[in-house]
């Protein structure tokens, strides 16, 4: 199912997002050199915490980023299927947002319009890109449901927002962003709003229709239970830029990041019997002021002089498709070094 | 107009622009008072309320003449502006602007008044309403709706038919008494709100007593709807004095209220316009002024600008 | 020693009044529908659910912030509910509560220190701020702040700080970690075991994350539509659930590890409202246990002991699946 093979359909290289603050504190450079590619197909995890700049990374490929406070620094490049989608004009760029490539957020009572229908919701693409009939729309609109499992679709199609429970409505906006089958699903921390056993229910849903609809995923979230379970492949984010890529057995057998190995440690296990969690110390830094070096240098274990001054590049870790961003990857003998 | 008065007009207009300017300045410097001066408006707007406020106190030294004095019964009636008499004189050979500066004190000071009379009373009844909830709320709305149901203006004409004349302070009482409606559904709305909020289910779980979680964790954080309805309660009180006085019921002529100085001047509109047109200016200016202020307000205040 | 008894606590919320609000209410939402547990001495408890369980309900009211509607809570003896304006608010001292959301559950107008100082000031306690702030891992800098200038993990440290203030027995955690980072919620969590060692508390810690409780609890119970539906010692109810509910939730809990072969169960329609519970067994519609039968349907289970210490709210607990 998922193949590195062939060519990525979404090519994301040095995409940097930086917002001006008013308050005279700089600039926050949100996303700060972030790359990596989607293939066909696949599931590609973006993981990280509050702060790490992933939503930032997910708003600026369909390019809805806010011009005033944020802008897409030139240089970055996003390609979709070849195109350059920072180059295009603003109707080629509509043409591509909701029809090749479709976004869903987290909080779905925000992100449904209130005074619409749920079927005038999914409906609108339809006729927005398909040019669908009103009446053709409608009854795609009733498919959409079926497919996301609601029940009585005939129905649940003129209902509003607020008659559906939090589940459902994830999964009208997950038939929304699928009406034109879009090659490429942004899924921006899809459930974390949801309790657990509907997550489960969503998750599952999206698998689903992955399979069914043969489309590629970048599933945002800052769960790596989540990660675990349904990415192929990983990306892990800190301080704006990506720090390690990795398949998903790959990453979490070998961590090779120490925030990666941090994150790993610290998350609550089911199976682990009662102990002591291992927090990273420290916190966040803000995307005004990163450290210098490497970003991660304050809160790593392992941290020496290089660190500190000079920030490293991806690098090859040795294993297939893994990278981390750490001078550990060339000198692996100060990992027994633990400070 | 003297020499005397011309200085002390400039002195006026400097220091209000230089209070404008180093509140803005100081202000500057903290997060929430830069959201203040947002808007261009604002300042303006503190700069015209500062200069009015200040001619309303310095009334002796920039006014040239009494309130009353007549200048002239015969040739001094009903002049246009000149340089003797900067904003005309009325019907009774009276010079126009040493009534607006005297009247600045009367329209300004029922104006603050009012406003705190009704505030006040709206924060008590709305806070209560909002805070105990269930038939305390329900009863007092409802008094709040049948309240808002009636017309103010019959109501003070009754006022006034009860007691021959209102004196200032009954004035001042009456308009407040009828203004706090609207503030207290404010209130109430707000306080609603925050009595669920987890500092203040914190605080009564600390075991402080419902006067110390009122005034010391609800309406701090109520404040900032409190403080724009104000604002915005000066600008309305003013313009109902000044229709009060417009039908007679206000201050009474021959003191001198932005309303009664229009009153009196209505008969001579066409002739003599400037006698209405200066009051009414000054009506005007300084509820466009209160309303860009509040705007202001509501921007510093607002606790969602807060940027983590 | 048990310090808490809680017994049949029950809280419904009326609906919505008629005739302009001086009428009678119309049918209630059942939160918490005869809710029984006791917490020793030191010891934590972990009260899980999702949305509509009522778990939050049942802290509030515990603490009486909220007034039951039936139900007894024995705290050292003392009778909860019974107890008069000014020996609750002295009761208060020892009971205490962590908030869910650091975002407000601190007052933005005041700053830290006027915050902790509060408490000292409500009871008339001698006690220095900095030493509190000190206690939760926070420079004593921080007391001029302002909540706004915090981050979530340092507010919530705040709001422990103000609980621990008045010197409590006992701490109802209201998802404290719920809203934080991974990393953040890691150093929280070791901070709240840290003062319970220290301190010798007792907590009630709700959370919605099984993987969470299983780091801080001694004993859970899970709620469901405002019941508790099993309730046991840690390990046992990890490793041998006996309400399908609970496997449900704990299969449902995504693992970071992807070798897990996980015999998924995934529940199939919504969390009903508590408004309208089901009929018989609350969690008959969604339930995939393979006996299930015309008696979950009308039948409402009790919850009993099924093993020593083990105790269950279905009519197959004996046989679980």
């Amino acid at each position: 199912m998922t193949g590195t093979e062939g060519p990525a359909l979404l090519r994301v290289r040095d995409l940097k997002t930086y917002f001006v603050t008013e308050q005279g504190k700089g600039t926050a450079r949100a996303v700060d050199d972030v790359s990596f590619d989607l293939y066909p197909g696949e599931t590609l995890g973006i993981v990280g915490e509050s702060g790490c700049g992933k939503t930032v990374t997910s708003l600026s490929i369909l390019r809805l980023v806010p011009e005033p406070p944020g802008h897409i620094l030139p240089g970055s490049v996003i390609e979709f299927e070849g195109r350059n989608l920072l180059a295009l004009a603003a109707p080629e760029l509509r043409a591509v947002r909701g029809n090749q490539i479709a976004m869903i957020f987290q909080e779905p009572m925000t992100s449904l319009n209130p005074v619409f229908t749920v079927g005038d919701q999914i409906a609108e693409a339809a006729i927005v890109h398909q040019h669908l009939s009103r009446k053709a729309a409608r009854a795609r609109a009733i498919e959409m449901l079926q497919l996301v499992g609601i029940p009585d679709p005939k129905e649940r199609v003129d209902h509003y927002p607020h008659q559906l429970s939090g589940g459902m409505r994830q999964r009208v906006m997950i038939a929304m962003a699928l009406v034109c089958h879009p090659k490429v699903l942004i899924a921006d921390e899809p459930t974390t709003a949801l309790d657990v056993t509907i997550q489960a229910q969503i998750l599952e849903l999206l698998d689903r229709l992955q399979n069914e609809l043969g489309m590629a995923v970048l599933l945002i979230t800052h769960d790596l239970g989540v990660v675990a379970g349904h990415a192929d492949r990983v990306v892990v984010m800190y301080a704006g830029r990506v720090v390690e890529t990795a398949p998903t057995s790959g990453l979490f057998e070998q961590p090779t990041h120490p925030y990666t190995e941090g994150l790993l440690a610290a998350v609550p296990r089911i199976d682990a019997p009662r102990s002591r969690l291992h927090a990273i110390p420290g916190q966040v830094p803000a995307a005004t002021a990163w450290p210098t070096g490497c970003r991660f240098h304050p809160r790593c274990p392992y941290a020496w002089d290089k660190c500190v001054t000079q920030e490293p590049p991806q690098l090859e870790t040795g294993a297939p498709g893994h990278t981390a961003r750490c001078w550990l990857v060339t000198e692996p003998e100060r990992r027994q070094a633990k400070r | 107009m003297r020499l005397g008065n011309w200085l002390a007009l400039f002195v006026a207009l400097v220091l209000a622009a230089e209070i404008a300017r180093l509140t803005r300045q100081r202000a500057l410097r903290r997060e929430r008072w830069r959201r203040f001066f947002k808007h261009r408006t604002t300042s303006w707007g503190l700069g015209i309320l500062a200069f009015l406020a200040i001619v309303a106190l310095a009334a002796p030294l920039v006014a040239p003449f009494g309130p009353g004095d007549q200048l002239g019964i015969v040739d001094l009636r009903n002049h246009p502006p000149s340089w003797a008499f900067v904003l005309g004189t009325d019907v009774l050979s009276r010079d126009v602007w040493s009534r607006v500066a005297w009247g600045a004190r009367v329209s300004l000071g029922i104006g603050a008044l009012g406003a705190l009379v009704a505030v006040s009373l709206g924060t008590l009844v709305g806070a209560t309403a909002g805070y105990y909830s269930r038939w305390v709320d329900a009863l007092l709305m409802r008094g709040v709706d049948v309240g808002l149901a009636l017309p103010r203006i019959f109501i003070l004409l009754m006022a006034v038919a009860l007691w021959d004349g209102l004196p200032f302070a009954a004035l001042v009482l009456a308009i407040g008494l009828t203004s706090w409606l609207g503030t207290s559904r404010l209130v109430r709305a707000e306080v609603l709100s925050l009595r669920e909020r987890e500092f203040v289910v914190a605080a009564r779980a600390l075991g402080a007593k419902t006067g110390r979680v009122i005034f010391r964790h609800v309406l701090p954080n109520a404040a900032a709807p409190i403080i724009v309805s104000a604002a915005l309660g000066v600008g309305n009180v003013l313009l109902l004095e000044a229709s009060l006085s417009f039908l007679g019921i206000g201050v009474a002529p021959p003191d001198p209220s932005w309303g009664s100085i229009i009153a009196e001047g209505a008969s001579t509109i066409y002739t003599a316009p400037w006698t209405i047109l200066f009051p009414g200016l000054a009506i005007s200016l300084v509820v466009m002024s209160l309303n860009a202020v509040a705007d202001g307000l509501r921007d510093a205040l607002d606790p969602r600008e807060e940027a983590a | 020693m048990t310090l808490v008894d809680v017994r049949d606590l029950v809280k419904h919320y009326a609906g919505e009044r008629r005739w302009f609000g001086l009428g009678r209410p119309a049918a209630a939402v059942r939160a918490v529908d005869g809710v029984s547990f006791a917490i020793a001495s030191g010891k934590t408890l972990g009260l899980v659910g999702e949305s509509g369980s009522g778990k939050t309900t049942v802290g509030r009211t515990m603490l009486r912030l909220q007034e039951p509607t039936a139900g007894k809570v024995l705290f050292e003896e003392n009778d909860v509910f019974a107890l008069d304006a000014t020996r609750l608010r002295a009761l208060r001292r020892r009971m205490q509560i962590v908030f869910q959301d650091p975002y407000s559950s601190l007052n933005p107008r005041m700053t830290v220190e006027e915050t902790l100082r509060e408490p000292l000031e409500i009871h008339g306690l001698s006690g220095a701020v900095p030493a509190l702030l000190d206690e939760v891992g926070l420079d004593a800098a921080f007391a001029k702040r302002y909540p706004h200038e915090l981050s979530g993990g340092q507010r919530q440290r705040v709001g422990i700080a103000r609980a621990l203030s008045v010197q409590p027995k006992f701490v109802v955690c209201d998802e404290p970690v719920s809203a934080l980072d991974v990393s953040v919620q890691a150093q929280v969590l070791n901070l709240l075991a840290d003062l319970q060692t220290r301190r010798r508390l007792t907590y009630l810690f709700i959370a919605h994350d099984l993987a969470v409780v299983r780091h801080i609890a001694d004993d859970v119970a899970v709620m469901y539509l405002g019941k508790i539906v099993e309730r046991a010692p840690a390990a046992e109810i990890y490793a041998q659930p006996r309400h399908p509910y609970t496997r449900a939730l704990l299969s449902a809990v995504p693992e970071p590890n992807p070798r897990a072969s996980k015999q998924r169960i995934v529940l199939a329609g919504d969390i009903p409202s508590p408004a309208h519970p089901p009929s018989g067994c609350p969690f008959h519609p969604r339930c995939p246990h393979p006996l299930k039968s015309e008696r979950c349907h009308t039948e409402p289970p009790p919850l009993r002991e099924i093993t020593p210490g083990h105790l269950a709210a279905c009519h197959y607990a004996e046989k679980p699946m």
